[in-house]
């Protein structure tokens, strides 16, 4: 038993990053139409967002100190950070610890603009095409956003930590009345998940109780009629690029403690999530979060010793063979709508 | 499973003009294309050496063998692929498993059979088609996205297992080699010796060179083995091009309701054109392998179909040359603007002012060397936004431009 909710635990995490991916993705294939490649970029630029944040942050420069000396008996530079000049030593290093929560704040309007400017400037023109032209250009973006990361940050994976505060583990086990040290789950895989949790929970409110989202989804179910109405449902959708844009953004922003980011991570995500999508349903939100969840959950089983011997390699490719079984057996995935991406 | 002719009756489109007596069953155009590329393979190594050895351009020299094998090997692939993505519409972003599980054919005829790299190719060619069948069979019920991603899902599967649980049959990370502990059933080996491949007894690195003044041409064995196999690929895809078969798939792209109405079933169209492109993949694969005994995982993996399929499209999807040239430029750009670092793009700009030079130096640098992804990645982009039907439309409009024909527009 605590077997299996070790496995539970460490599925949500990974599931909570495809079902934030995932969601993004469903959001502008359900308004747009589009189906974006370039979704596991956008992850990887939020995730590379904490990088810059933090490098901003733990900006320094040289100080000559008077008032002590090195051992030839000059004056000492030490290395001083603008952010512990500015805020005073304590207020400064707490600062440069928290670097990655507070790149959320930047990162939501940079995905934003970025999002704007990709739909804007490439996809805009996209929509008449057919989705092979749509996989293509946005692959091609994808290669594109990929190597000036590479270009820009070197190929190797850069180490970003979480704030000291969420380092080490919660001993999970204790709630539930096993001994200590049997289920150890790190506190910041329970932050992330959380912290997706209240995304998707605010995506959906955000969708379901405001007017702004009363017009979007009306957009999403028939499209024509909402235009015929008068109201300009392209500015909507296109802010719901903006939006999708930013939720893989800070996903990738939350993500960086957990795995380092590189140049690669955005293909990598953008693979697993796609198949996500398709076993959700294409189209279909809570079906996104849903299969997202799922498929996190059911990666960390297979890769559980007892099953993994019995099924050799089964971990590596447990989620390509639910995605082959779902798509044959229910062909409009878990939670698909009728009509949606058939034929 | 029937022959595919014996279905025709249906449709005898304007454009499937039988072609009478003509050479090889071909169209005269159709032979001028496969004489221009014959023209092309048998003096590839004079065409890709056009500067002097050690002259400030020899590094844009591309007739080496192993560059020359590349380019014929990747131009089969793309081919195959063509006629799948190119005739029928079904983008496959799995394709490489065909190539890489070829490959393993026929390493493990050269480790258990014989040297010889006719029955390797064979073998490949066998296997591959094989798992095309079974892999097409099952993704082939689902089209569109969801095909793309069926095939990917296999594709990452098959390399997933290769990588690990297929260890004794793949040789896992490291791949599979020709050791010298291997005794192939034909052919007499010494003890301890690490065989070659051949043809009927010539290694493949069997190489000619032939110096005219500065100049230094390589007319390698190999080479010219991928060159034969590349030509008769070349002319099937002319043959399926033009045939019936090329008209059911092309119906397939354009309208599937209409052809079930008209009694024909599109999914066993596809499917044969899934096999066929499969096959050549295997064929890809095995050729490489003769070239240079040895595969790994990542061959299958899918930035690898990413790849073919970046080929196929930048080249001219659905047209005959388009993979060919797509293939050749991609090959290029990898092996030769790789190749250029900062030293070189100095000595390019020394002509400017200091001030001049540093900064085209600085602006051009991110494109060249390990940038060269970001290269071919914008190119991609401009050719799908621009220019759909890919290098081969480019050209046919430039061409246009100095004709200056009306009737180019009314073309359909």
């Amino acid at each position: 038993m605590d077997q299996i909710i070790v496995q539970v635990l460490n599925g949500l995490d990974k599931g909570s990053a495809y079902a934030l991916i995932a969601l993004g993705l469903t959001i502008i294939f359900g308004t747009l139409g589009v189906v974006n490649f370039a979704h596991g970029a956008l992850f990887m630029m939020g995730a590379f967002c904490a990088v810059i944040t933090s490098k901003i942050l733990s900006a320094s420069h040289r100080v000559v100190d008077e008032t002590r000396t090195d051992f030839l008996g000059n004056p000492l530079e030490v290395e001083t950070f603008y952010v512990q000049d500015w805020f005073g030593m304590a207020a400064g290093q707490t600062i440069m610890e928290w670097a990655v929560p507070i790149a959320i704040i930047f990162a939501i309007p940079v995905m934003i603009l970025v999002g704007f400017a990709m739909e804007r400037g490439l996809i805009k023109h996209f929509y008449h095409r057919p989705h092979a032209d749509q996989i293509l250009v946005t692959f091609g973006l994808a290669l594109v956003i990929g190597e000036i990361i590479k270009y820009t940050f070197g190929a190797n994976p850069i180490q970003t930590p979480a704030p000291p505060a969420f380092t080490g583990s919660l001993d999970f086990g204790v709630f539930l009345g096993y001994e200590a040290q049997t289920i150890m789950y790190p506190y910041w895989r329970l932050v992330y998940f959380f912290f997706s949790a209240i995304i998707i929970a605010a995506v959906f409110a955000f969708l379901q109780f405001t007017t702004f989202g009363m017009v979007v989804r009306a957009g999403m179910a028939d499209r024509e009629t909402v235009g015929l109405l008068g109201i300009n449902i392209d500015k909507r959708f296109t802010f719901m690029f903006g939006l999708a844009a930013a939720v893989a953004g800070v996903a990738g922003v939350m993500y960086a403690p957990i795995v380092a980011p590189n140049y690669n991570m955005g293909l990598d995500f953008l693979v697993l999530s796609f198949v996500v999508v398709v076993v959700g349903g294409m189209g279909s939100l809570p079906g996104a979060v849903a299969a997202g969840f799922l498929l996190g959950i059911l990666e960390s089983f297979a890769s559980m010793p007892a099953i993994v011997d019995i099924l050799p390699g089964i971990n590596q490719i447990i989620i390509y063979l639910v995605a082959i079984l779902i798509l044959l057996t229910r062909p409009r995935g878990l939670m698909g709508r009728k009509g949606v991406m058939e034929e | 499973m029937t022959d595919q002719t014996t279905q025709t009756p249906v449709s005898t489109p304007a454009r499937a003009k039988p072609a009478k007596g003509g050479f090889l069953g071909l169209t005269s155009n159709d032979s001028t294309l496969l004489m221009i590329i014959f023209g092309l393979l048998i003096f590839a190594p004079f065409i890709l050496n056009p500067f002097p050895e050690g002259s400030a351009m020899a590094q844009f020299n591309a007739g080496y063998p192993d560059l020359m094998q590349r380019f014929v090997i990747f131009g089969i692939f793309a081919i195959g692929f063509n006629i799948l993505f190119g005739l029928t519409g079904y983008l496959s972003f799995g394709h490489a498993a065909f190539l890489g599980v070829g490959s393993y054919a026929a390493i493990w005829s050269m480790k258990l059979v014989t040297l010889n790299v006719i029955p390797a190719i064979i073998m490949a060619i066998i296997v591959a088609g094989a798992f095309s069948w079974v892999v097409g069979k099952i993704s082939l019920r689902r089209s569109g996205i969801y095909f793309s991603i069926l095939t990917l899902a296999f594709a990452q599967m098959s390399y997933a297992l290769a990588y690990s649980v297929l260890t004794p049959i793949t040789g896992g990370e490291t791949g599979l080699q020709i050791k010298n502990t291997d005794n192939p059933l034909f052919g007499s080996l010494n003890p301890g010796e690490i065989g070659r491949a051949n043809f009927f007894g010539l290694e493949m690195g069997n190489s000619y060179m032939l110096e005219i003044g500065n100049w230094v041409f390589t007319f390698n064995l190999g080479y010219y083995i991928a060159a034969v196999a590349m030509l008769v690929a070349f002319y099937l895809s002319i043959r399926i091009f033009r045939s019936p078969f090329g008209i059911m798939l092309r119906a397939v792209k354009s309208n599937q309701q209409r052809m079930n109405y008209t009694g024909l079933e599109p999914k066993r169209y596809t499917l044969w054109a899934f096999v066929i492109s499969g096959m050549f993949a295997g064929l890809a694969g095995g050729l490489m392998v003769a070239m240079d005994t040895q595969v790994g995982p990542e061959r299958m993996f899918w930035t690898a179909s990413g790849e073919v399929v970046i080929m196929t499209i930048l080249g001219g999807a659905g047209t005959l040359m388009g993979p060919v040239l797509g293939a050749g430029f991609i090959k290029y750009l990898e092996n030769i603007v790789s190749k250029i670092n900062k030293d070189i793009l100095h000595q390019w700009f020394a002509f400017l002012p200091d001030g001049f030079e540093d900064l085209m130096v600085t602006l051009v640098y991110p494109f060249v060397g390990k940038g060269w992804h970001l290269t071919m990645g914008i190119l991609f982009m401009l050719v799908v936004i621009f220019l759909p039907g890919g290098l081969v439309e480019g050209g046919k409009r430039i061409a246009g431009l100095f004709t200056r024909k009306k009737t180019a527009d009314k073309e359909s």
